[in-house]
């Protein structure tokens, strides 16, 4: 350890109780066993979420959220500015694997009947995460003003119009008006660098914290589990799959720059074929197929209500799960969310596959 | 048998239901619709979208008669007229049509010069000496189902006149009398004016009446076509009537543009039109090693070489743009020398070099611009990999560094 090693840690030992930090890590046992690799996707998606706030604040530099401006800066970022076309492209493909390995860390818990209590909370806080997220990809995705994403976000705000009672007042609130427009890319723009990053961290904050305190869950129905330190063995595999996965990203930078696009013409017809991010279209090809009436109801409120009611159940798991809770299999809650898990994949294929549905 | 009186029911019902709401009687169509014969019973089913009754109009305002009487005999009064004679459909029209006072009550804006167009067409001069096989107001605009000529279903609507003219002079029959060819509307609809209609649903593109008029009818003259093109071709017109061309065509008392581009079939104009190309038109009136068709040659070497370097810049960028770099600044500069290409091509209207070398320079210029910055978004792309190829080594590197080390750390036995 070199001399101003040594310094700055003496200087920060009293100020931060490193020692205490790190004697914190290493008491800290994280199990090992066959189901382990499931662990590392909570780590990445915190990774792939420091990825987002570094290269937004970057992109902060440079991005107008007016209509006049902000695809112009888009376009600057990504042609003229110095790496603005990788840090931008880093900050839209992060945002899609991180959904991505958000989704997978949400179903790997679930199966593995990690939510059980007393982590409860942290199932609770992860599903918040859930939602902020997607409402962190629902918000970006108008900021390049583009095409695609006006009309996407058109589409989005009426399926939010269809919610009973609240649905108008919530769009009204979304758009900042009645039509996506110059307001709503302000209240976008608000909520995706203020608003959700504020709440997001708090949850984070909470969700993190629950996980240190309780540590990580041992599947039910294995008795002799093998442990690891958590600091430095986990934290060590943790920052290898970082690193691969920082790699594939980089490489998909290079060959697949995230596209600018056309800029958004709020008079011209909607494109054929326009779908929300990937990961809505479950739900957008769900109120697709859905017949109009179903029982003297509308189809569309029927399946949001659905969506909603869904939501709320898959919220309170942990308790409705009273098996897993008594360390019992609940293989009712296992099927169910293997067929979920189906239904997402399927409707997630047919929208692009036959988009024509 | 069953299905055509019940269908007849329906209509009668809803002729009869406006009749029954406001007291109105109307014997013509109470007795029409239920009549057998089916000449008889047209009118009234035709009627019931035609212009005249959204304008509040009946059967009696261009028959006559009173639809208040029951009987037949009564109905037909001193004022009935019942149906004109083909020949005397015009007048029979024009009663209406052609009065100022009467068409100010249901569009003050329409024209009323019709009639007066009509007896000046080929249609009305041929019908004046007593041929009734001639078009009249009903052949072009049906009878008593008629449209206003916005209205997409109309038979006078753009798109619908080659067919609505065709009818008669796309008939080898009817036409053998008159000695005129039929592949008018054959050769039209593989005209570039066709392909901005029917394909791009251009409403503006030129049909027959736009060239030809419509109720004043009459082919354009040697003399008039080229204000005819000119109305949508100004430009050209201009640069033609200052050329050598102008004066050695009036001489020769050769039609201006239709010299060189036809005019039922009006092909999308290329280069290959010039001198030399594969559709040349100047081998119609120079011989080869002439001075006048070496100039077409020139304008065509002058063209193809900056085609080919448009292209060139083009190229350039499309291959940047699939390796990933934003080049929607140089495609944009690349339109202004797209734009320089448009005019030289219609600069050739007016035969002179030394413009059109002016124009296509500045167009190099653009092209120069162009080609550099694809170049350097080609370079981009280099640099983006050979990045990519650094940094993922680095990266590798600190991976089996890490790796090394995990497996330092496992083999120690734990504490």
């Amino acid at each position: 350890m070199g001399k101003f090693t040594k310094n700055a840690l003496a200087y920060l030992e009293p100020r931060f109780q490193l020692s205490a930090l790190a004697e914190f890590g290493k008491k800290k046992k994280v199990p090992e066993h066959k189901y382990s690799f499931w662990y590392y996707f909570g780590g990445l998606c915190l990774f792939l979420f420091a990825l987002q706030v570094m290269t937004g604040i970057f992109l902060l530099l440079y991005y107008t959220p007016s209509v006049d401006a902000a695809h112009e800066s888009i376009q600057f970022i990504m042609s003229q500015v110095k790496f603005g076309w990788l840090i931008r492209s880093v900050h839209s493909w992060t945002a899609n694997i991180l959904i991505g390995a958000i989704f997978v860390h949400m179903f790997s818990t679930f199966f593995l009947k990690a939510y059980r209590p007393p982590r409860d909370l942290t199932w609770v806080s992860g599903f918040f995460l859930l939602i902020f997220f997607m409402a962190f990809g629902f918000s970006g995705y108008l900021l390049p003003w583009n095409e695609l994403s006006f009309f996407a976000t058109r589409v989005g705000t009426d399926i939010a119009g269809s919610i009973p009672l609240l649905g108008r007042a919530l769009k009204t609130f979304i758009l900042g008006g009645a039509g996506v427009s110059g307001a709503t890319l302000t209240r976008f723009f608000w909520l995706h660098v203020a608003v959700l990053p504020a709440l997001a961290l708090f949850i984070m904050g909470i969700h993190i914290f629950l996980v240190q305190v309780m540590g990580m869950s041992k599947p039910i129905g294995i008795s002799k589990i093998k442990e690891i330190s958590f600091f430095p063995n986990f934290v060590l595999k943790d920052a290898l799959v970082w690193l691969l996965v920082l790699t594939a990203i980089g490489v998909i930078c290079v060959f697949l720059p995230w596209e600018v696009g056309r800029k958004a013409d709020p008079f011209a017809s909607t494109p054929i074929g326009i779908k929300p991010e990937w990961y809505f279209t479950f739900m957008f090809t769900t109120l697709k197929i859905i017949p109009a009436h179903i029982f003297s109801l509308t189809g569309e409120v029927l399946a949001i209500l659905g969506f909603m009611l869904g939501g709320l159940l898959w919220m309170l798991v942990p308790y409705l799960d009273r098996r897993a809770g008594r360390e019992m299999k609940s293989p009712v809650f296992t099927v169910a969310g293997a067929l979920i898990v189906i239904y997402i994949i399927v409707m997630t294929a047919l929208t692009y596959l036959a988009p024509r549905l | 048998m069953e299905s055509r009186l019940c269908s007849r029911f329906v209509l009668s019902f809803l002729l009869a239901l406006p009749i029954s709401l406001f007291g109105q009687k109307n014997s013509c169509l109470e007795c029409h619709t239920g009549l057998d014969v089916q000449k008889l019973r047209a009118p009234v089913e035709g009627f019931t979208s035609d212009i005249h009754r959204q304008f509040g109009l009946g059967c009696q305002d261009c028959h006559g008669g009173n639809p208040l009487q029951d009987d037949v005999g009564l109905a037909k009064d001193k004022s009935f007229k019942g149906a004109p004679e083909k020949a005397k459909v015009p007048e029979f029209c024009g009663s209406c049509h052609s009065s100022p006072d009467y068409m100010r009550r249901f569009n003050p804006n329409i024209r009323v010069d019709q009639l007066q167009q009509y007896w000046t067409s080929k249609h009305g001069q041929l019908l004046r000496k007593g041929d009734s096989n001639v078009a009249v107001c009903t052949d072009c605009h049906g009878v008593h189902g008629i449209q206003a000529s916005n209205f997409p279903k109309s038979s006078t609507f753009a798109w619908n006149i080659p067919q609505t003219c065709g009818r008669c002079h796309s008939s080898q029959d009817y036409m053998k009398a008159y000695g005129i060819p039929v592949n008018q509307v054959d050769e039209y609809k593989q005209s570039v004016h066709a392909r901005a209609l029917f394909d791009k649903k251009d409403l503006s593109a030129p049909v027959c009446n736009k060239c030809h008029g419509n109720h004043g009818a009459l082919p354009p003259q040697v003399t008039s076509i080229a204000f005819v093109c000119r109305q949508c071709h100004p430009s050209a017109g201009d640069l033609f009537s200052a050329s050598p061309h102008k004066a050695a065509f009036d001489g020769l008392g050769i039609s201006e543009c239709e010299a060189c581009h036809g005019n039922h079939k009006i092909l999308p104009p290329t280069d290959e039109m010039l001198a030399g190309g594969s559709a040349d038109v100047c081998s119609q009136c120079h011989d080869t090693g002439t001075k006048p068709y070496d100039t077409g040659l020139k304008m065509k070497q002058q063209i193809s070489g900056y085609v080919s370097s448009l292209q060139v810049a083009q190229a350039l960028l499309e291959k940047a743009e699939k390796q990933g770099v934003e080049v929607s600044e140089p495609n944009f500069k690349l339109q202004d020398a797209s734009t320089a290409l448009i005019l030289v091509r219609n600069l050739t209207h007016g035969l002179s070099l030394a413009e059109m070398k002016g124009k296509l320079d500045e167009g190099d210029k653009v092209i120069a611009e162009v080609k550099a910055l694809g170049t350097g978004a080609l370079q981009e792309a280099k640099f983006r990999k050979t990045g990519l190829i650094v940094a993922t080594g680095f990266i590798f590197l600190l991976a089996l560094a890490l790796y090394l080390k995990i497996r330092e750390i496992q083999s120690k036995p734990s504490s």
